[in-house]
């Protein structure tokens, strides 16, 4: 074997074991279908630096990972859909066809450049009846699956995968997927749950109602009174789930830390 | 490293100019200068926009015809657009260059917004619109005139605001009330004596209404409301709310109005001869 000679099979793996294992450093990010849309939430402290973002009129874009990287991925996807839209009409950009752009330009940067992308995203679009709703999950080789119903990525995305699945059912509230999403996202690797304050959470909807731009970002009051109100559904929805979670979520719910935080109403109060 | 932008009109000059409205043409020799010529006469050309500032908005209006030279072209067209969520634009001129230049400024502010994770100043959409019609120049020297009216709701001081501009460009800020189009030079003598400071948007409705009644009056080019088809003036409002363009139930009830008045006073209210104490 020639000196520094590396298999492709082997450069392929090493390539893969790199990017995984950045993105298992982060935390996860789930979407979800609800009745009235779509629910992505994610971990983020940061209320600048965004983790999903609007691409169209009614597709979305969440991402775990580098942030560099997959901010350069998100103004590719916008800029791809307003050009597509531009071109041809509004009607005529879709999930799929971002989701498509995504795969091509990940395969492409995983194979070709030394270090591949960090990042796994998922592109989400809102139909007008549930049925017509798209979920895509796009990793860092390029893979693209879809996802129907709902999708867990990131750093822990099996673990809050399993709890997701639990509690997901079709057709729910944005109450009900509301806490669900928080459930999984609290779910930590050995049974405990972590709460999650708002101004820890990042929460955005595809709302099918919406007119013109479906995607809506849920911040301050509006995302207190969600956290409150999936918390006293799961304090009383406690007692009909396993043993184990039932003496946390009481916990959880009388925990007095829902009412609005101090501080919370400099979190960007404009509406975007 | 490709110089970094949030503007899509940017994007498209440096990757795909030819998707640009207006700059095509002036590269080839497609067209020559000659004005007069049928095929430029004949092109349909919209007409009159009104705008007046009301209490904490502004208001938008626009007749309903384009004319071909003395032809009426088309009696429903529409001038007065949503450009985002807190401001519209309307745009007297060349009817297929207008279309395609509201629709790239739509995306443009759009884009920006994504890009940058919020909009774009009510100043900076103002000069943003300036650059793109100085953009459309080469186009408007072959007689493919553009001239937008921008409006908008400034978050800052909580009102509305309006920006004309002329095929060069501008800004220049309006006060209060303003015109543009064939028709504007009697619209704007209604505005003058209909208008009120900090009108409340109803009356700011019907005073563009009445403008544009008056514009239809003496203008050929400016269509009154057309109450057989129903066919009636385009309005929008911009406030705190946001951009409403008024169903057309709402549009057609106050135009009725205006009609019904008419009928016992041809040439509208008239305003007083001496300036309220």
């Amino acid at each position: 074997m020639p000196f520094g000679y590396v298999s492709p099979a082997q450069a392929m793996r090493d390539k893969a074991e790199y990017a995984r294992q950045g993105i298992a450093r982060g935390r996860s990010c789930v979407t979800l279908q609800y009745e009235g849309g779509i629910l992505m939430m994610a971990p983020n402290t940061s209320s600048a630096l965004h983790k999903m973002s609007e691409i169209y009129d009614r597709i979305a874009f969440a991402a775990v990972g580098r942030y560099n990287e997959f901010e350069t991925l998100r103004k590719a996807g916008i800029t791809y859909a307003d050009i597509t839209g531009y071109q041809f009409d509004r009607r005529d950009v879709t999930a799929r066809g971002i989701a498509i752009y995504y795969a091509q330009n990940l395969g492409t940067i995983f194979t070709e450049n030394l270090k591949p992308f960090e990042v796994e995203i998922v592109v989400a679009e809102v139909g007008t009846r549930p049925e017509a709703d798209q979920i895509y999950r796009i990793t860092y080789d390029g893979s693209v699956t879809d996802e129907p119903g709902f999708v867990a990525f990131g750093g822990q995305a099996d673990q809050v995968s399993t709890v997701l699945k639990e509690r997901y059912s079709p057709g729910m509230s944005l109450t009900e997927a509301f806490a669900a999403a928080l459930a999984a996202l609290s779910a930590s690797g050995n049974g405990e749950r972590n709460e999650i304050a708002a101004t820890q959470l990042e929460v955005a909807v595809l709302d099918r109602t919406r007119d013109h731009r479906a995607f809506r970002r849920i911040r301050t009051a509006r995302l207190e009174e969600l956290i409150a109100e999936s918390r006293s559904a799961d304090t009383k929805t406690a007692p009909a789930d396993e043993a184990p979670a039932a003496p946390e979520a009481p916990a959880a719910g009388s925990e007095p830390a829902t009412g609005p935080e101090p501080g919370s109403t400099d979190r960007g109060g404009g509406v975007l | 490293m490709d110089r970094p932008t949030s503007s899509f009109a940017d994007f498209l000059a440096s990757h795909s100019p030819d998707l640009l409205p207006g700059r095509a043409p002036a590269a080839g020799n497609v067209l020559s200068p000659a004005t007069d010529s049928p095929a430029l006469r004949d092109l349909p050309h919209a007409t009159t926009i009104v705008a007046a500032v009301c209490d904490h908005g502004v208001v938008l209006a626009g007749d309903r015809r384009a004319t071909a030279g003395s032809m009426i072209a088309k009696r429903d067209v529409e001038k007065v657009f949503r450009s985002d969520e807190y401001s519209a634009i309307g745009y007297a001129g060349t009817g297929s260059a207008g279309i395609e230049f509201v629709r790239l400024y739509q995306v443009e502010l759009e884009h920006y917004e994504k890009m940058e994770g919020r909009p774009l100043s009510l100043e900076g959409k103002a000069n943003r619109l300036a650059w793109m019609i100085r953009g459309n120049l080469a186009a408007a020297m072959q007689g493919f005139i553009v001239v937008p009216l921008f409006v908008g709701y400034d978050e800052d001081s909580d009102s509305g605001r309006i920006f004309s501009y002329d095929v060069l460009g501008g800004p220049y800020e309006e006060q209060r009330f303003y015109s543009i189009g064939s028709g504007s030079v009697f619209a704007r003598g209604a505005l003058k004596k209909l208008y009120v400071d900090d009108m409340p948007v109803q009356d700011a409705v019907l005073a563009s209404v009445q403008a544009l009644y008056d514009a239809a009056d003496d203008d050929s080019a400016t269509g009154g409301p057309d109450l057989t088809r129903r066919i009636f003036p385009v309005i929008a409002t911009v406030t705190a709310d946001g951009f409403r363009k008024l169903p057309e139930a709402e549009s057609e009830q106050v135009t009725r109005q205006v009609v019904q008045e008419r009928l016992a006073q041809p040439d509208g209210p008239s305003a007083s001869l001496h300036a309220a104490g």
